[in-house]
């Protein structure tokens, strides 16, 4: 069973066509990036995937639930941080974490939710307000709460985002233990030095569909590139031909 | 109903106690306002029905107006705020199912309005000590009227999508239903045109039917009141959980 299974997925925002029937398997246990210029439509199909959004046709399974009919397990599998920096100012880092963990049904969970305030340098601000972090401080906590359930999948919308390097760096270090430990990364990013280092597996959308879908070394040998980077402005130029 | 409700009502209630300035110590002010200016200047006129002295007649009726503008306040300012700070995604991507997600906001609402109203007649009780004909009645009423009130607030958050919009509903839906409501007079007092567009205010017979648990009088049968609110109570959830379930303006 692949961890996200993704079926001619489609979805129309008025005129506009943000998903024009994309097709996408993920396997367990891969680090996938989904890469694409700005408006390619990476967070509407994250969205879609996470409920957020319907499709208007398709099919989207995540660990082989279907993510409308089987939303329960299907939400279950999932964390999402998403791309844009929301939090809630009532509450502090541990309280939010906490409130996340409920909503999953995990009422004592409070080993793990110290554990992953360590892992992103939340502990000396586990009782502090969240409108009074920082832009990369409430990032990170977004990050905590896409986990707090253990999930099987994880999906990261531009996770480093005005995130400082030397945090980028101990980030990345937690997400490649969780995908040692079995978490299925799928990650998208603009960053593509990141991309590059961290994930076997890159998906490239252009416009709402899928220009490219290969291991990012098949894509370097077959674009004679030698960086991703190269690899990806090439192929965008391409299309857009 | 799992965690995952109840942690959801929880924050829901947490919500409104850490902020309890404006949501319970405000509403209990101004409607005491309302008490002493309308108690004080229409005291000694007005009597409504024989044998009812005028503080007793308005004390349920402002009691009820707290509760029912505030359970609304609850559920649609808070969906409405999370909305648009976009915290909303929190609860959106957890496993909670239409039903859990609905009562979480309405049972929360609810509290809200009980407390602003429990608040209210505690104080009020000070300077107009209630009669009480029915406790029964009186908690019927409440029960059923904030439900219809948190409810509204619902469907008023899922609809809403910026802050003026809810501003909208506030002030051309829920002030005009709270005031035209009998919760100041009586339905008789009033001309025959306003007589019968009050008859079609739920808000109406939910202080009609509160007040009754009270005083003992009313203007219509409180069983037409409990006809009347408890319909309007389950088609407003039946409506707002269909809404819900097709996902409009909150999975867009
Ligand atoms: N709620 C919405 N209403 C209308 N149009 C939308 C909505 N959400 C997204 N779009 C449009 O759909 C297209 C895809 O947007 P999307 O956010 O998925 O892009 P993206 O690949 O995530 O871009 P970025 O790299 O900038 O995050 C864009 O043209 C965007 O304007
Ligand atoms: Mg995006």
């Amino acid at each position: 069973m692949p961890a996200v299974e993704i079926r001619a997925a489609q979805k129309s925002y008025g005129a506009l066509q943000a998903l024009r029937g994309v097709d996408l398997t993920i396997e367990q246990g891969e680090f996938f990036a989904l890469l694409g210029p700005n408006g390619a439509g990476k967070t509407t199909l994250i969205s879609i995937l996470a409920g957020l959004a319907r499709a208007d046709a398709g099919t989207l399974k995540v660990m082989g639930h279907e993510v409308v009919q089987d939303y329960r397990a299907a939400r279950r599998a999932l964390g999402v941080v998403p791309q844009e920096l929301v939090f809630d100012p009532f509450f502090s880092v541990r309280e939010t974490l906490r409130i996340q963990s409920g909503y999953f049904g995990l009422r004592h969970n409070d080993d793990w939710i110290d554990e992953i305030l360590e892992n992103l340098h939340l502990t000396d601000k586990a009782e502090v307000n969240m409108r009074t972090l920082s832009g990369g401080m409430k990032r990170r906590v977004l990050i905590g709460q896409a986990l707090v359930h253990r999930p099987p999948v994880i999906v990261l919308d531009e996770p480093t985002a005005g995130v400082d390097v030397e945090l980028r760096q101990t980030l990345w270090k937690f997400i490649r233990q969780l995908n040692g430990a079995g978490h299925t990364i799928l990650l998208t990013t603009h960053y593509l030095e990141e991309a590059e280092a961290l994930c076997q597996r890159v998906a490239v959308l252009h416009k709402g569909q899928l220009v490219a879908c290969e291991r990012i070394s098949d894509l370097l040998l077959g674009r004679q590139a030698a960086t991703l980077e190269e690899a990806f402005v090439g192929l965008i130029r391409d299309v857009e031909i | 109903m799992g965690v995952g409700f109840t942690t959801l009502f929880g924050k829901e209630v947490l919500r409104f106690w850490k902020v309890s300035f404006q949501t319970l110590l405000a509403p209990l002010i101004s409607t005491l306002l309302y008490l002493v200016v309308f108690a004080q200047v229409l005291g000694q006129r007005v009597s409504v029905y024989p044998g009812v002295g005028y503080a007793a007649f308005l004390v349920p009726g402002l009691v009820m107006m707290a509760m029912l503008q505030n359970a609304f306040a609850n559920s649609s300012s808070s969906l409405v705020q999370s909305k648009v700070s976009g915290s909303l995604v929190f609860v959106l991507l957890a496993p909670l199912s239409e039903i859990e997600f609905f009562s979480a906001y309405v049972l929360a609402a609810m509290l809200r309005g009980l407390l602003v109203g429990s608040v209210v007649l505690v104080t009020a009780g000070f300077f107009f000590p209630p009669r009480i004909h029915s406790l029964l009645w009186i908690l019927v009423f409440c029960f059923l009227a904030t439900g219809l009130s948190g409810a509204l607030g619902v469907l008023a958050g899922v609809w809403a999508e910026k802050f003026d919009q809810m501003a909208a509903w506030q002030n051309f839906l829920i002030l005009p239903l709270t005031f035209l409501s009998g919760a100041f007079y009586s339905l008789h007092s009033l001309p025959p045109l306003w007589h019968f567009i009050s008859r079609f205010n739920p808000f109406f017979y939910a202080i009609d039917g509160f007040r009754y648990g009270f005083i003992g009088a009313s203007d219509v049968s409180p069983w037409e009141s409990l006809l009347i609110v408890g319909s309007t109570c389950l088609a407003l959830s039946w409506a707002t959980l269909a809404l819900l379930r097709s996902g409009w303006r909150v999975r867009p």
